[in-house]
């Protein structure tokens, strides 16, 4: 789970990490108010939303008056800022982060991940702050300092200060390098974090170490134990798709495709949809509905890929194990009598109870079409679309 | 004996009273796993599918000799689960429960570390399917049925795409020495180098098949092996062509986050390695059956 600017930085206070003074704004006049409030003569307006890259698509400016944070907030709020992270659709703006201008002396990467080489945590750091760490890496990869944190003893002081003198900190400083990388470390700790990204830290003209912009990451499966960051997922930042899926229990991801895809397990899921472009079509979603599915949950999945208007078919492809295709089987025909599906459905069961499964569905008398394997039924699916296209394109040449 | 478990392992169901566990484990047992018994904190002495339940792991060794478990426990406590296993003793635990915090499983294979290679335990998963080494037993809840006997070694990180290979191998009367799922968790138990390593000394396996995903270095670390250590034929496939940069795609670690992550960079990595990689899912068992057809002639 991702949240904004503001409240990574929020959080890493809390641990003992030096910000500039900022103020939340729900509206150009509160932005404009906040910024007196701050006082000074320069402040930076940020627009809030779920993404890297935001400086270059326009959603960070620096102001120098009351007047000019208004207009430029007027401009900003309810417009999409589309980032090289956000993809064509781009995420609303209907939050801005007000701070006060800091004089920067230079900017450094910092960065906190779960490496899953080493199977720990990670610290990346680089000299080059303020370029993105995949810039850095491929451009300067020789500026990148890196150490990992043994999960026995935690992150030692001495690590921090090899850091810090890597990267050139100036001796009097390491202190405060110290305090904000153990900050860090503690907050990823305690609140599950899989990132946490200070790009850039900064030294400030009077020698100050400040995050001037925080990313946070949590871990999904840790949220359970941290309600007052779950408290923080903001929807107005998801695909209105994939958070109705969530709060379902299901795991979906809305792409370009017209061919809608129900499948049990991550790795049959894009295996499938490798399988449907490969037959000649387009996945219209990823859709994994796990393990222990109840006809319930089917029912859900089919209401939720037939949310998209885009889809022309619908593939389910379900090898049981932990499932049972007699399960699968009576939550398709309970979907279908259910949910309005003008669209051709295409069903291939395997595994466990298979037989019980297609009896289920051969005695429903609804037009499902069956498959047996893989390929036949991505086959099938996307030669149900096409046939479904000609079909209705005569039956309008006879209109 | 195949790797990990045999006819003759005795193996315990720790979560054994939840109602998935009982329904694997009846599954377990009528498959012919030697199932001993099962843990529940506070339900000692009672008994499930026939098997004793004991309170602690340390006791079911000490009873039941158990040198095998299967961890069917929710998220929350399934860490915890996993170290009690490594303490009681137990040489070979999987996990089969999804869900588990990154940072647990960090701790989890810290603390295995803890003890000397010869007494650590050895963990498959989280989030997997588990192992089964066919017409021997099953430790997991993979469909049984749809596995032959025979001399391919499997390692997937997908469980039902794992089933999709055993299944067109069936088709081709191929048979599975053992397959192995090592979960699509970001922090697993065991890598697919690991697991290389024993098929590569195991005689019961001749051809070994990877089936990867996208997201993660363990594909490439796997190649790097093959290359410099692997004999035997390795066949692999990676899902996730069609996958988009930046998106999670169900298992917490299939993410394309960083270069070598995406499918078609593994592809070409594993290629270079000198393995033969199916174009595609509906054709693992064609290209397997193909690779023995070579070896044989």
């Amino acid at each position: 789970m991702d949240i904004h600017e503001y409240q990574a930085k929020e959080i890493l206070a809390s641990f003992g990490v030096d910000i500039p003074p900022g103020a939340l704004a729900y509206s150009p006049e509160q932005a404009a108010y906040r910024a007196r409030e701050l006082g000074g003569d320069r402040w930076v307006v940020k627009a809030q939303v779920h993404a890297g890259g935001r400086g270059k698509a326009g959603g960070v400016k620096v102001c120098d008056s009351d007047a000019e944070i208004q207009t430029t907030c007027e401009a900003l709020f309810g417009r999409k800022l589309v980032t090289h992270q956000t993809g064509p659709e781009g995420k609303g703006i209907y939050r801005v982060y007000v701070e006060g201008a800091v004089p920067i002396a230079r900017e450094i990467y910092l960065g906190f991940v779960l490496d899953r080489t080493s199977q720990r945590v990670m610290i990346v750091a680089s000299a080059e702050g303020g370029m993105e760490i995949e810039e850095i890496s491929a451009d300067k990869p020789d500026s990148i300092v890196r150490a990992t944190v043994e999960p026995a003893v935690g992150l030692q002081d001495f690590q921090c200060r090899q850091i810090a003198f890597k990267l050139g900190i100036e001796p009097a400083m390491t202190a405060a390098m110290v305090r904000t990388l153990q900050g860090c470390y503690r907050a990823f700790r305690e609140h599950d974090a899989t990132m946490v990204e200070i790009n850039p830290l900064v030294v400030t003209g009077d020698n100050r170490i400040l995050a001037l912009d925080a990313k946070m990451t949590f871990d999904d499966n840790a949220l359970f134990r941290h309600p007052q960051i779950s408290e923080l997922r903001d929807k107005s930042q998801e695909d209105p798709r994939e958070s109705r899926a969530a709060d379902r229990g299901l795991s979906y991801v809305g792409l370009d495709g017209n061919i809608g895809c129900i499948v049990n397990g991550a790795g049959l899921a894009m295996a499938t949809m490798d399988t449907i472009k490969l037959a000649g079509g387009e996945p219209a979603n990823f859709l994994d509905i796990g393990g222990g599915a109840t006809p319930e949950r089917v029912a859900k999945a089919f209401r939720l890929v037939m949310s998209d208007g885009n889809v022309q078919a619908v593939l389910v492809n379900i090898f049981a194990g932990i499932n049972r295709c007699d399960w699968v089987a009576e939550g398709v025909v309970q979907a279908l009598k259910e949910v309005q599906i003008d669209v051709p459905v295409v069903v291939r069961l395997a595994g466990t109870n298979v037989e019980e499964g297609q009896k289920i569905l051969a005695k429903s008398g609804l037009p499902i079409i069956r498959a047996t394997t893989l390929m036949e039924a991505a086959e099938r699916a996307v030669g149900a679309w096409q046939n479904d296209l000609t079909q209705n394109s005569r039956m309008r040449a006879v209109q | 004996m195949s790797i990990f478990i045999d006819r003759d392992t005795p193996v315990i169901v720790q979560g054994i009273t939840g109602k998935m566990a009982r329904f694997h484990t009846a599954d377990m047992i009528a498959y012919g796993t030697n199932v001993v018994g099962g843990v529940v904190p506070g339900k000692g002495g009672q008994e499930v599918e026939g098997v004793p339940v004991f309170d602690t792991v340390e006791d079911a060794v000490t009873s039941t000799g158990a040198e095998a478990s299967l961890v069917f426990v929710p998220p929350p406590f399934a860490a915890d689960s996993i170290m009690e296993a490594a303490d009681a003793g137990i040489k070979y635990c999987v996990c089969i429960t999804d869900g588990i915090p990154a940072q647990d499983m960090i701790r989890v294979k810290r603390y295995m570390y803890r003890y000397p290679k010869e007494r650590r335990m050895v963990l498959t998963g989280p989030n997997c399917a588990g192992t089964i080494s066919p017409g021997k037993a099953l430790l997991g809840i993979m469909p049984g049925h749809i596995y032959l006997p025979g001399h391919v070694g499997i390692i997937g990180r997908s469980g039902t795409l794992g089933y999709e290979a055993a299944a067109q191998l069936k088709e081709h009367g191929i048979g599975i020495s053992t397959s192995v799922g090592i979960g699509g968790d970001p922090i697993n138990g065991s890598s697919f180098k690991d697991i290389l390593e024993r098929f590569q000394a195991d005689d019961e396996t001749h051809v070994i098949c990877m089936i990867g995903e996208i997201g993660g270095p363990q594909e490439a670390e796997a190649a790097e092996y093959i290359r410099d250590h692997v004999t035997k034929p390795v066949i692999a496939y990676v899902a996730g062509l069609t996958a988009p940069k930046g998106r999670t795609m169900g298992h917490a670690g299939a993410i394309i986050s960083a270069f070598g992550e995406s499918a078609s960079e593994k592809v070409e990595i594993l290629t270079a390695a000198g393995v033969t990689v199916a174009p595609n899912p509906a054709v693992i068992g064609d290209t397997i059956a193909k690779v023995m057809q070579k070896e044989a002639a």
